[in-house]
């Protein structure tokens, strides 16, 4: 996870516009990732954020996921339909399962804390890039929490809600700590098929229509 | 844990007319679809549904969602997306309702229901009973903001109109509008009557409550101040913690600042109760501050911290412990799992790792207060390590295992 940025990427660096409410953070997350990637916009809210994005068609939006004019996932519900081919990462310090999951719903690929380190947010935009999706330890956690058990097996109806045991397993590695690498050599399987039962899971998690996924985040506490 | 027996409520993120429908599905843990079908029938049936739904409007509790301060502030300052009931919610809902409909007018055209010079005004008045119970129910809920007012008026006035409509058809059908007139004067002086003798109690009552509002809109706005400003803070010290000169010491003081602000504003830790989650986060707590060490922990479920749960913790916090001091790592992940009844914790680093094979003897702390601890409670502990990989040790206690059998220390 410390090394990577050296993955595949085209001769021009990448576009990338940043969408935050807090300017300090704008500028820290710049300073952070300029010279390899081009930040070619930032926004301080929803409606800023959907016009410099139109402007700009960038490659990667770092999105926020609290911020003025309705969250992250009003940004990704205004631009997505107009503008399928830019990918969303959420870059939040809100830990509150029902937003993530709600941003992640809405369409962003992946979700990352903001004390993640520069080398590790260049990775996780590259790979958000490639139309990988980048779940941290934690977004893991909270999917396992909201695929596992705590719901009744007779309530699981369509395939769509529930992981393989294979996806499980991948889940499970990644909120161990573990980097996509390390969890390919763990399941003596490839990089690409790591990558590509996470991308599945992404998926779950945006069709999945099971009205527990969305209440889940209320009804954990009471455990 | 004492718990207060259940009660039902009129959940008010999710309603769709009243919330009674999906109060009470949650309540008897059904879908909803099937308390609107209920419902329905009942009142294809001499209206005793339609009787029972108004009853529970009236008599159930609209609940507030409770959320923690900070999405409290967030939903008010309209930074949240949240979500009403859902469209395919509401879609069912509108087809139980046409198929009722289309039921009650099979019912009426067969003759065999009540005469239609009842029927329509009875229906009209009802829908005008429902647009006033709602606009109650969301000027109680609701913001008290100007507009928000307006539209607690306009719904007043359109439902007193279609029960005026309603009553005024009613009496009239009958007795022509001589009737009308006749009735009209006796309300009127009753009404004044009325306004006269309860007036002023009324009014006072009034000002209460327009007091009682004020007041709470001054402590949310208090509440969202002091939210944004913690959240402020929480962004600097994430900022700290990348950008720091003196890394170890200033990281440590920033998360551990950054993890209260954070359970506070977002109550995703909660530091109470005794949970496995709980009690990981609180040895993790620990470690971090005396080790000067990142420990990232990820908990998935939860349980009550039982006898063995709590020594596998315990033997958890030192196995963060050994990783602290000889790995010579800045970063420890933590995984805690509880399901069906079991309990697995990893504790990994990418340290220097060691060979478990040649942990000699005095090496108490991994074979005394980890192996012994976690097996003496049932449970097993695996280590797996190299020279210069990391090291990954597993704890775990079996799912289904019997009521705590406490074996002789070995």
């Amino acid at each position: 996870m410390t090394e990577a940025t050296s993955s595949p990427r085209g001769p021009q660096p990448l576009r990338v516009v940043i969408v935050d409410d807090h300017a300090m953070f704008r500028t820290g997350v710049r300073a952070e990732i300029e010279p390899v990637v081009t930040v070619v916009a930032e926004a301080e809210d929803v409606d800023s954020a959907v016009a410099r994005i139109a402007e700009t068609s960038p490659d990667v939006v770092l999105l926020d996921v609290h911020m003025p004019g309705g969250g992250g996932p009003e940004v990704l519900r205004r631009t997505t339909t107009r503008h399928p081919e830019v990918r969303f990462l959420a870059l939040s310090v809100s830990d509150a399962a029902e937003d993530v999951i709600g941003v992640i719903r809405a369409g962003a690929r992946g979700y990352v804390t903001k004390n993640i380190s520069g080398t590790e947010l260049l990775d996780a935009i590259d790979r958000v890039a490639a139309g990988d999706a980048v779940f941290s330890p934690r977004l893991a956690g909270f999917v396992l929490d909201a695929f596992a058990g705590h719901i009744e097996v007779a309530q699981v109806d369509s395939d769509l809600d529930r992981l393989t045991e294979r996806e499980r397993e991948v889940m499970r590695l990644i909120a161990r700590g573990y980097a996509y690498k390390e969890v390919a050599k763990e399941l003596f399987i490839s990089i690409k098929t790591v990558e590509t039962h996470v991308s599945s899971v992404l998926r779950k998690l945006q069709l999945s229509s099971r009205h527990e996924l969305t209440r889940w985040a209320n009804d954990r506490r009471l455990i | 844990m004492p718990t207060d027996p259940r009660r039902a409520s009129r959940p008010a993120d999710r309603r769709i007319v009243s919330g009674v429908s999906a109060g009470l599905a949650d309540h008897l843990g059904v879908d909803a679809l099937w308390v609107r079908l209920a419902f329905t029938i009942g009142a294809v049936l001499n209206g005793a549904g339609i009787v029972a739904y108004l009853l529970m409007w009236r008599f159930l509790p609209l609940a507030e969602p409770q959320r923690s301060p900070g999405l409290e502030a967030a939903t008010r300052r309209g930074m949240r997306t949240s979500g009403p009931a859902s469209v395919v919610e509401v879609v069912r809902a509108v087809a139980v309702l046409a198929l009722g409909a289309g039921l009650g007018l099979a019912v009426q055209v067969s003759g065999r229901g009540i005469g239609w010079g009842l029927f329509v005004p009875l229906v009209v008045g009802g829908v005008g009973l429902g647009v006033i119970w709602r606009g109650l129910d969301d000027s109680r809920s609701g913001g008290v903001s100007r507009r928000g007012r307006l539209r607690t008026i306009a719904r007043v006035v359109v439902g007193v109109a279609l029960i005026v409509a309603a009553a005024v058809y009613l009496v009239t059908a009958e007795r022509g509008w001589a009737a009308l007139a006749d009735i009209g004067a006796f309300l009127v002086v009753a009404l004044v009557g009325v306004a006269l003798i309860l007036g002023p109690w009324i009014a006072s009552l009034v000002g209460d409550l327009s007091a009682e509002r004020r007041e709470r809109v001054r402590s949310q706005e208090r509440a969202d101040v002091a939210a944004h400003l913690h959240d402020s803070v929480l962004q600097t010290l994430a900022l700290l913690q990348k950008n720091a000169a003196d890394p170890a010491l200033v990281a440590t003081l920033a998360r551990r600042q950054e993890r209260d602000l954070r359970s506070w504003l977002y109550g995703d830790e909660q530091a109470t109760g005794d949970t496995v989650a709980a009690a990981v986060r609180a040895v993790a707590a620990e470690v971090e501050t005396d080790h000067r060490v990142a420990v990232e922990v990820i908990a998935v479920g939860d349980a009550p911290l039982d006898d063995d749960r709590a020594a596998v913790v315990r033997a958890a916090r030192e196995a963060m412990v050994n990783a602290a001091k000889h790995a010579h790592v800045d970063r420890i992940d933590v995984y805690a799992e509880s399901a069906d009844g079991g309990l697995e914790i990893f504790v990994r680093d990418r340290g220097v790792g060691f060979d478990p094979a040649s942990v000699a003897e005095d090496r108490m702390g991994l074979r005394g207060s980890i192996v012994g601890r976690v097996e003496r409670h049932g449970g097993t502990v695996d280590v797996r390590s190299a020279p210069g990989e990391g090291t990954e040790i597993r704890l775990a206690l079996a799912p289904h295992r019997a009521a705590t059998p406490q074996e002789d220390p070995r």
